[in-house]
């Protein structure tokens, strides 16, 4: 509404200016990238032919776009089995990242207890873990899911914890007043209350629980048992099969995106009627 | 007049007793004593302000009265039993669940007594147009202004009919213009009906609109230095605001407010 009175009215100099402004960087947040992206792949197509190198080495983007085309079967099934260790170890990181947050947030004992735990499983890296993995489990999904679990599990505990413990302390003892159980406290002011954090930690998880599928692919594949994008990316490299190497790479960039993406758009719909960081900025 | 006034305190003084602090001590931890020998008669239907510097432990008597609190010596003896359901209690801040409606809100207590949504419906709604604040129902907090945001609470703390209404220097915060609204709708609010006040403030004139009993409390240790009788009548409007006898009243108040930090200052000389 304001907007329209604006155009109506005669602006003055800098009000003009700033709605000049607002105007481009509205247009420039979309087209900006956009123009940047199109320009690296047009350089990249050009050092490819200027400098004659081989396909073998550095396809031309054409030829890439092409494979993933060509290759696309293969490919997008390779792509399914990896979405599924994701999406099953996002779903086991969010089970077990929340569960263990509620069960620390019963007790600072439980919490002071375990929570050096977490940190140990989160600081050591996956890579080295794997071998042992490799040696008590058999099942191939198992292993992977644990892989993937280990390494996105702590955003969500940690933050979940965090959000858990930041709930007001006049709300806090309002509940104690009315003769909240803990369940009570709980269901209607913790969880709530830990939402943001919660979904905070749930954006850097999902790009993490689709690195940990990849990564554990990577190191059970280098044994000739899997059979996720990582697998086409090793093969492709044995067989120098460069175009099919990048396709692969380029499906696992965009499914990274579009995960983030979908969680941020989750996360904004759950808070976008009461916290801060969904609001529009209001001057 | 004088009559009138003398038969007003009369009337009040012979409401029954509903809580007494005899002898109320509070030490933390770190060794502060919050309040010290603090022995207080409050009776049915009172509108008691604490009035008193920061650090006087008006806060401190008013969790140990919610039960916030246990005190460290002295007892509190309440007239009849009462359990935490009887108290209702208004923070500093609105102090409002921010991802929850008004309703929502204000159904909060009644809802963890396990009270449904449906149930709770009209003593919600009979509350939310007692504060003024019919139509915004479905408004969440962030929508609201600090004063509607305030009646909010004020709604929420009076929806399972406490005997009791404890509010901790609720409207501070607030601008002038809206303060004077919510001092004449709360006083409104208590002559219909009736329930017992305690009301933390640090403003003489808020306290001597609004209550009948203005208790001054001097800070280290905190404790009660004197109490003044508010024999004005209600009802009290803007009118009361403006008038020769408020004026009269906020002036002794003051005194005794000065006396009480005075008398600080001299015992905190003392001690050194």
């Amino acid at each position: 509404m304001t907007a329209t009175e604006d155009n109506v009215l005669k602006l003055d100099p800098e009000e003009a200016r700033r709605v000049r402004q607002e105007r481009l960087e509205r247009i420039g947040k979309w087209v900006l990238p956009l123009a940047i992206m199109i320009l690296a792949i047009w350089l990249w197509d050009r050092i490819c032919i200027w400098n004659e190198i081989p396909q073998y080495i550095l396809p031309r983007p054409g030829v890439v776009l092409q494979t993933l085309h060509d290759d696309a079967g293969l490919l997008f099934s390779s792509l399914l089995v990896t979405l599924r260790i994701t999406f099953l170890s996002l779903l086991l990181a969010v089970i077990g990242g929340v569960g263990l947050a509620v069960l620390f947030a019963q007790s600072k004992w439980v919490e002071m207890s375990f929570f050096p735990f977490a940190i140990v499983l989160q600081v050591t890296p996956i890579v080295a873990i794997f071998p042992l993995i490799n040696i008590y489990i058999n099942n191939q999904t198992t292993k992977l899911l644990l892989c993937a679990w280990i390494v996105a599990f702590f955003p969500i505990l940690s933050n979940t914890t965090l959000g858990l413990n930041s709930v007001d302390r006049n709300l806090r003892d309002l509940f104690k007043l009315n003769g909240a159980t803990r369940w009570q406290q709980l269901r209607y002011l913790r969880l709530p209350a830990a939402m943001p954090y919660f979904l905070g930690g749930l954006k850097i998880a999902g790009g993490l629980s689709l690195i940990g599928a990849v990564v554990a692919e990577f190191v059970a594949g280098a044994q000739g048992q899997s059979s996720g994008l990582a697998s086409r990316i090793i093969e492709a490299g044995y067989r120098l099969n460069a175009p099919r190497l990048f396709a692969a790479l380029i499906l696992i960039s965009l499914t990274g995106i579009l995960i983030f993406l979908v969680l941020s758009l989750v996360s904004h719909l759950i808070l976008r009627r009461w916290h801060e960081s969904a609001l529009k900025q209001e001057r | 007049m004088i009559q009138e006034k003398v038969a007003q305190v009369t009337a009040s003084g012979e409401n029954p007793m509903l809580l007494s602090l005899r002898n109320v001590g509070k030490v933390f931890s770190n060794g502060v004593t919050a309040l010290s020998k603090v022995d207080l008669a409050i009776r049915e239907g009172d509108f008691l302000s604490l009035l008193g510097p920061s650090g006087c432990g008006k806060s401190t008597a008013l969790r140990l009265i919610a039960g916030l609190s246990t005190p460290t010596s002295g007892q509190l003896d309440w007239r009849g039993s009462i359990d935490r359901s009887n108290i209702g209690f208004v923070f500093q801040e609105p102090t409002l669940l921010p991802w929850a409606s008004v309703f929502d809100n204000v159904w909060l207590p009644l809802r963890l007594k396990g009270v449904s949504r449906a149930g709770a419906g009209p003593a919600v709604m009979k509350m939310l147009s007692r504060v003024h604040l019919t139509g915004f129902e479905n408004a969440v907090p962030r929508e609201l202004s600090g004063g509607m945001k305030m009646r909010v609470s004020i709604a929420r703390a009076m929806v399972t009919k406490p005997r009791i209404l404890l509010m901790d220097e609720p409207f501070a915060a607030l601008d002038e213009i809206t303060r004077f609204k919510l001092n004449n709708d709360l006083l409104e609010l208590w002559q219909d009906e009736r329930f017992t006040v305690v009301f933390v403030t640090h403003s003489v004139f808020e306290s001597v609109f609004l209550s009948s009993r203005v208790v001054v409390m001097a800070a280290r240790p905190g404790r009660v230095h004197g109490e003044l009788a508010v024999d004005a009548p209600y009802p009290r409007d803007e009118a009361f605001r403006t008038s020769p006898d408020y004026a009269a009243l906020c002036r002794q108040a003051s005194d005794v407010l000065v006396n009480a930090i005075n008398s600080t200052a001299g015992s905190h000389h003392d001690g050194h």
